[in-house]
């Protein structure tokens, strides 16, 4: 990222109220990301199946290297999912990488119901 | 000289040495070292960033150089074994030969999705899931589920059919035969091989199920059929582009082999038909 984008960055998240939000859609808006007009998503936070699935921006902290959120993360039961953004502002998760869905929520849903009860365990990078 | 052939043509002792020999990495290890490596460059491969193993042009030479090594791991094994594909135009129901017991066993059973039969299953104790991101540490599937289908030899004749091997912006909203042979544009290919095999297949850790390998055999072999349509095109970038790895740049994690490199598979194999 140049300078210039950072300093541009910076100024989209000191000038919003919600500082999260405006993050998460400058990072979505760095070279050769989606187009900048994709809006952040909501956050949400739930109880899907008898599971937490919370999402919302991230803040940078606790992220573990090689995560591509786009400033946003999600967690199931307290545990974070791997997700990521497409350039068409779909999304998928390490659990269903394979197949594109339209929001965060849907993301996290499709992962509760793939996992049967299972936790997610974090897997370090090779 | 390797000659990978179409799975549905193996007979019952070169099934039983491709078994062995998968059961035989997986014992010592080695395996499960591929597992790992294909997840890290999943999770780290972002249309906006560094891209080298998926939804970018270097997909297809990446995968070709991951499955040669894969490939002269298992002939390390049993130097008569080479990788099968599985063109799932032709096999593509859950009753295929592909998934008997004496090959890649079945799907999985209603209650958890655990595959129960054939050497794969977890109860034959040479199987366990490791590299993985769920609690669950037995292989397992869920072919075409709610009803999935499998892509047609028309939608595949379709994508063969696109001259241009790949655009700008080089990610997953390209047009151009790379991104719609992977799926994340157009009719879907690859990326829907994956999801209607389900379990493992479904994840970032989708080298977990053997059935990987002979998923991307087919399309690396689609790869060469479409340079034999398209003797003018070739690969692109040709340089020059940012976070792509570009014809004559050389790819993580091997640093010692461009796509450029990767063009000629006679060089390293051949199929038993024509390409």
């Amino acid at each position: 990222m140049s300078s210039i984008t950072r300093r541009r960055a910076l100024g989209v998240a000191v000038g919003a109220a919600a500082s999260g939000v405006a993050l998460a859609r400058s990072a979505a808006a760095a070279p050769g990301a989606a187009p900048a007009a994709a809006p952040a998503p909501a956050s949400f936070d739930e109880v899907y199946q008898g599971r937490r699935i919370k999402g919302g921006a991230s803040h940078g902290g606790g992220h573990h290297g090689g995560h591509h959120g786009g400033g946003y993360s999600v967690t199931i039961d307290g545990e974070e999912l791997h997700v990521m953004r497409n350039a068409d502002g779909t999304w998928i998760s390490v659990i269903n990488h394979y197949e594109p869905v339209a929001t965060p929520r849907a993301l996290a849903r499709a992962a509760v119901r793939e996992l049967q009860g299972a936790p997610l365990v974090q897997l370090t990078l090779a | 000289m390797t000659v990978r052939k179409n799975q549905a043509t193996l007979d019952a002792d070169e099934k039983r040495r491709f078994v062995n020999a998968l059961l035989e990495l997986k014992r010592s290890g080695r395996y499960d070292t591929f597992v790992t490596t294909h997840n890290a460059f999943i999770m780290s491969d972002t249309d906006s960033g560094d891209r080298v193993g998926h939804r970018s042009p270097s997909f297809l030479p990446w995968h070709r150089r991951f499955l040669i090594e894969f490939e002269q791991a298992l002939q390390s094994v049993d130097a008569t074994v080479n990788l099968p594909y599985w063109d799932w135009t032709a096999d593509r129901t859950s009753r295929s030969s592909l998934w008997a017991p004496d090959f890649l066993g079945g799907t999985g059973r209603a209650r958890d999705g655990q595959v129960t039969d054939g050497a794969f299953a977890r109860t034959g104790n040479r199987w366990t899931i490791n590299v993985r991101v769920d609690g669950r540490d037995f292989l397992r599937r869920d072919l075409g589920a709610g009803g999935r289908q499998l892509p047609t030899w028309a939608e595949v004749d379709s994508v063969l059919a696109m001259e241009t091997y790949d655009t700008a912006p080089w990610n997953s909203s390209s047009d151009g035969f790379r991104n719609h042979l992977e799926g994340w544009r157009g009719v879907n290919l690859h990326n829907r091989v994956h999801v209607w095999v389900g379990g493992q297949m479904g994840t970032g850790v989708s080298p977990n199920d053997p059935v990987f390998w002979l998923h991307h055999a087919f399309i690396d072999k689609l790869w060469a059929d479409w340079q034999a349509r398209h003797p003018r095109s070739t690969y692109l970038p040709a340089a020059g582009t940012p976070n792509v790895v570009d014809l004559g740049d050389t790819m993580r994690p091997w640093n010692d082999v461009t796509p450029a490199d990767m063009l000629d598979h006679t060089r390293h194999y051949t199929f038993d038909t024509a390409a």
